[in-house]
């Protein structure tokens, strides 16, 4: 009798024990049945000076003032380069959820330029797993300083120049991402016989977080065919820095022996030089305000 | 008095295998901040819960990356940089109706209950007690509450720089429609 009572009280007790893991079981989402596409691989659409994959989404826009001083190497009486500056503002805008465009005017050459960069593949893990993110950057700036011998007959077609781009970046972990460029410029008219209209680079660049809001990144674009720019010696862009975020701006502080701050000007026409100490101080400020809901 | 018990026990079975069981997975949570700087709100309509009537039992699930904000920054900062949805991508509450007798599931009515559990976000899980109702109607069972979160007690930090961006306490709206489930 006594084995059938206790048989008896198990069996009442048995289905309630494992009751709340039974009712979690039923609504347990396993990670591997959705698709979980990544995220802020970077803190902005820039790396350093170049585009990262990043892009702005839609119905925002991104308020860009970039600021890069004179050389670290003019000397005290320049005050180490902080006497002088050369800026580019932007107006970044996203218009789709895969597709961004911006405008800009620098001050080096005087130049307007425009861009739009849209996304060709995510980054996912779960359901269906994509190594990279991928996005193609389209870009035309136009010269505006006046023409260094207006007797000659000049084109206005000569102050055009095109990039294009192919950003393909990984989110590594958390804290480390990377990105590779393949990069192709072409100007229109170029100083010398010597120097090619087509440039060919490859760009690589990656951040590396710090603090929750504070990342160091570094570009670095190695041009396969560049000559000289001017009658001076090119050299390829090199930048390193930190990305701080707060808020709605990130502030992007630069060190980089590159004068300019787009594509056309940076890869080719970089005479500057990291050893000889051509290295300008410089920031991006970015400011995103949500003008669509 | 061998064919008794197993009749008993048959019997047994047979009550426990009746246990009904109420499921949604499309469940509504929506979060409220508000300070003079700014309102926060975001909703996320993809909550998944089963309430067990018979035991009063009730668990919760939800997916952080499914709040949905009207600014995409304030999502990407909400997921990066305080929930940190690649590290933590569910929050759950396992807990149970505290006086389950003054709900009668079977009667169609509301009725207003505390349910006490285990509430488990950002990897921090904390008792909580919690004041709702229950509304059965035909077809099912429906679910509201409103309760207060502070967001530090579960490690969430909130850097000065954006400390008049986010209130201290955030208002928690819980409204959810259950299904029975064919056990």
């Amino acid at each position: 009798m006594r084995p059938l009572i206790c048989a008896f009280f198990t069996f009442l007790i048995f289905p309630g024990a494992f009751a709340q893991e039974d009712l979690m079981d039923m609504i347990n989402t396993k990670t591997s049945e959705s698709i979980n596409y990544t995220t802020a691989t970077f803190k902005s659409t820039r790396v350093m000076n170049g585009h990262s994959v990043e892009k702005m989404p839609p119905g925002q826009l991104d308020v860009r003032i970039s600021h890069r001083f004179g050389t670290l190497n003019s000397g005290p009486y320049q005050f180490f380069g902080l006497d002088q500056s050369s800026i580019h503002l932007g107006l970044e805008y996203g218009i789709l959820k895969w597709l961004m465009a911006g405008i800009g005017r620098g001050s080096y050459e005087k130049t307007f330029d425009g861009f739009a960069k849209f996304t060709i593949l995510r980054q996912s893990s779960g359901a269906r797993v994509m190594p990279v993110s991928v996005s193609a950057l389209s870009s035309v700036a136009v010269t505006s300083a006046k023409w260094s011998d207006p007797g000659r007959a000049n084109y206005f077609s000569s102050r055009l120049s095109y990039v294009q781009q192919l950003l393909i970046a990984r989110k590594v972990n958390q804290s480390f991402s990377v990105q590779i460029a393949p990069t192709f410029v072409h100007r229109n008219l170029v100083s010398t016989e010597l120097d090619p209209n087509d440039l060919y680079a490859i760009g690589a660049g990656g951040r590396m977080k710090l603090t929750k809001r504070i990342s160091f990144n570094a570009e670095y674009y190695y041009t396969i065919n560049k000559s000289s720019y001017m009658n001076q010696t090119v050299y390829d862009p090199l930048s390193v820095g930190f990305d701080i975020e707060t808020g709605g701006h990130v502030f992007q502080l630069i060190f980089t022996n590159s004068l300019a701050m787009i594509e056309k000007g940076f890869i080719g026409e970089t005479t500057g030089s990291w050893a000889k100490g051509d290295i300008h101080f410089g920031f991006n400020i970015s400011r995103v305000f949500t003008l669509k809901k | 008095m061998k064919r008794l018990s197993i009749v008993i026990l048959l019997l047994d079975l047979f009550i426990s295998a009746n246990a009904q069981k109420y499921m949604t997975k499309n469940g509504y949570i929506g979060l409220f901040s508000s300070t003079p700087v700014e309102n926060i709100k975001a909703d996320n309509n993809q909550v998944a819960s089963v309430i067990d009537i018979s035991t009063g039992e009730v668990v919760f699930q939800v997916l952080i990356k499914s709040f949905k904000f009207e600014k995409a920054l304030m999502e990407e900062h909400f997921n990066e940089n305080y929930m940190e949805s690649d590290k933590f991508p569910k929050s759950t509450f396992k807990g149970k109706i505290t006086n389950p007798a003054a709900v009668d599931f079977n009667k169609p009515g509301h009725y207003d209950v505390t349910v006490e559990g285990d509430l488990n976000i950002h990897n921090v899980t904390n008792k909580v007690s919690v004041k709702g109702s229950f509304d059965v109607v035909t077809g099912g069972i429906e679910a509201n509450s409103k309760f207060i979160i502070v967001p530090e007690e579960y490690n969430i930090n909130i850097p000065t720089v954006v400390r008049n961006n986010i209130a201290k306490t955030i208002e928690v709206t819980v409204a959810m429609k259950y299904a029975p489930v064919g056990n």
